[in-house]
């Protein structure tokens, strides 16, 4: 394995990668998921609160893919995961948009403020 | 990748403004349209990152499923709810998102103090490189199999759940009387459900009692 001439350019991946910290994805994400908490907070509109929770599920995946390519270089389970977290992701904006097409049609608007069926 | 390390500093550096920017954008641009658009660039953003990480294939994936999908999603279900409404004035309005955008920055600071105190044990193994496909085709088919099966189960689902709650209830014929009729007439006719209760009253009976 050492004798691949690919471990080479991987040893100087290593040192080259080594000049961005770990911490700095970290921060970017942090960023992003609060940004997207505030979103989801604060929309009006029920197509911008989805896309706040798009904000975060990406927020999390830039901390596993950081997270594997920092601390899991080998088994890069992170990868992996977040592939899972794309899949689910992708089902859940599918139910959610349908979700909100249905609501639509059924009380004619979009405000948040005004979807309070079930509230008690 | 194998760049150099000015070159790759200043790619993470673009790229991390990008995101940061365009999430800012997509919560508080007052227009959705652009705020659609710029998730799309915050997700191109994000793809760049994982090359940045040597993930090329979660970055072809990421562009393929967010750019490709999800956002188009997005615009489409946009276009079908566009309306112009007056949002009604809430009271305290201001206060509450100066309040959750307090909360929401004591979160990012928590988030940043744990990202910076911990001891991470670093550094790891060298990553795998150009090698991550491959890896990532080895762990689906071996250890990760049943999640992998079960995503595929999952999204089935999801599929069937979001053409059922999305569709429109057009029938060919009528339920209670038998006789067929206009699909273009019933879609037309759809009254909605929840917004006014008396809407229906003056229609026509939903049951015909035959003596």
């Amino acid at each position: 394995m050492s004798a691949d001439p690919r471990a080479a350019t991987d040893a100087v991946t290593i040192v080259l990668g080594a000049t961005i910290p770990l911490q700095a994805y970290l921060a970017v994400a942090a960023l992003l998921f609060c940004t997207g908490v505030w979103g989801l907070i604060n929309s009006r509109n029920a197509v911008r609160v989805l896309m706040s929770i798009e904000l975060m599920l990406n927020a999390v995946n830039i901390n596993l893919m950081a997270f594997s390519d920092y601390l899991d270089g080998q088994l890069i389970r992170g990868q992996v995961f977040a592939i899972f977290v794309i899949t689910v992701a992708a089902a859940e904006a599918a139910v959610g948009l349908a979700i909100l097409l249905s609501l639509y049609r059924n009380r004619e608007t979009v405000d948040m403020e005004r979807f309070n069926l079930l509230r008690w | 990748m194998t760049l150099a390390s000015t070159i790759q500093q200043l790619c993470f550096l673009v790229l991390a403004a990008v995101v940061v920017v365009g999430a800012l954008g997509v919560v508080l641009l007052p227009n959705i349209v652009y705020s659609a658009f710029l998730l799309g660039g915050v997700f191109l953003g994000v793809a760049g990152l994982y090359l940045l990480l040597n993930a090329s294939f979660v970055a072809a994936a990421q562009i393929l499923v967010y750019v490709g999908a999800v956002n188009v999603l997005i615009l489409f279900a946009i276009m079908l709810v566009n309306k112009k409404e007056t949002l009604a004035v809430i009271p305290g309005l201001l206060l509450r998102r100066l309040l959750s955008g307090g909360v929401c920055a004591g979160l990012f600071v928590l988030l940043l103090r744990v990202a910076f105190t911990t001891h991470w044990a670093l550094p790891g193994p060298l990553p795998v490189g150009e090698e991550a496909t491959i890896r990532i085709g080895e762990h689906l088919f071996s250890d990760y199999l049943l999640p992998f099966e079960l995503a595929s189960v999952l999204l089935l689902m999801a599929m069937i759940g979001a053409i059922v709650l999305a569709r429109r209830d057009v029938y060919s014929s009528d339920v209670i009387t038998g006789e067929p009729v206009d699909q273009g007439l019933i879609e037309k006719t759809r009254t909605p459900l929840l917004i006014d209760p008396s809407a229906n009253a003056g229609g026509q009976p939903l049951l015909e009692t035959t003596p």
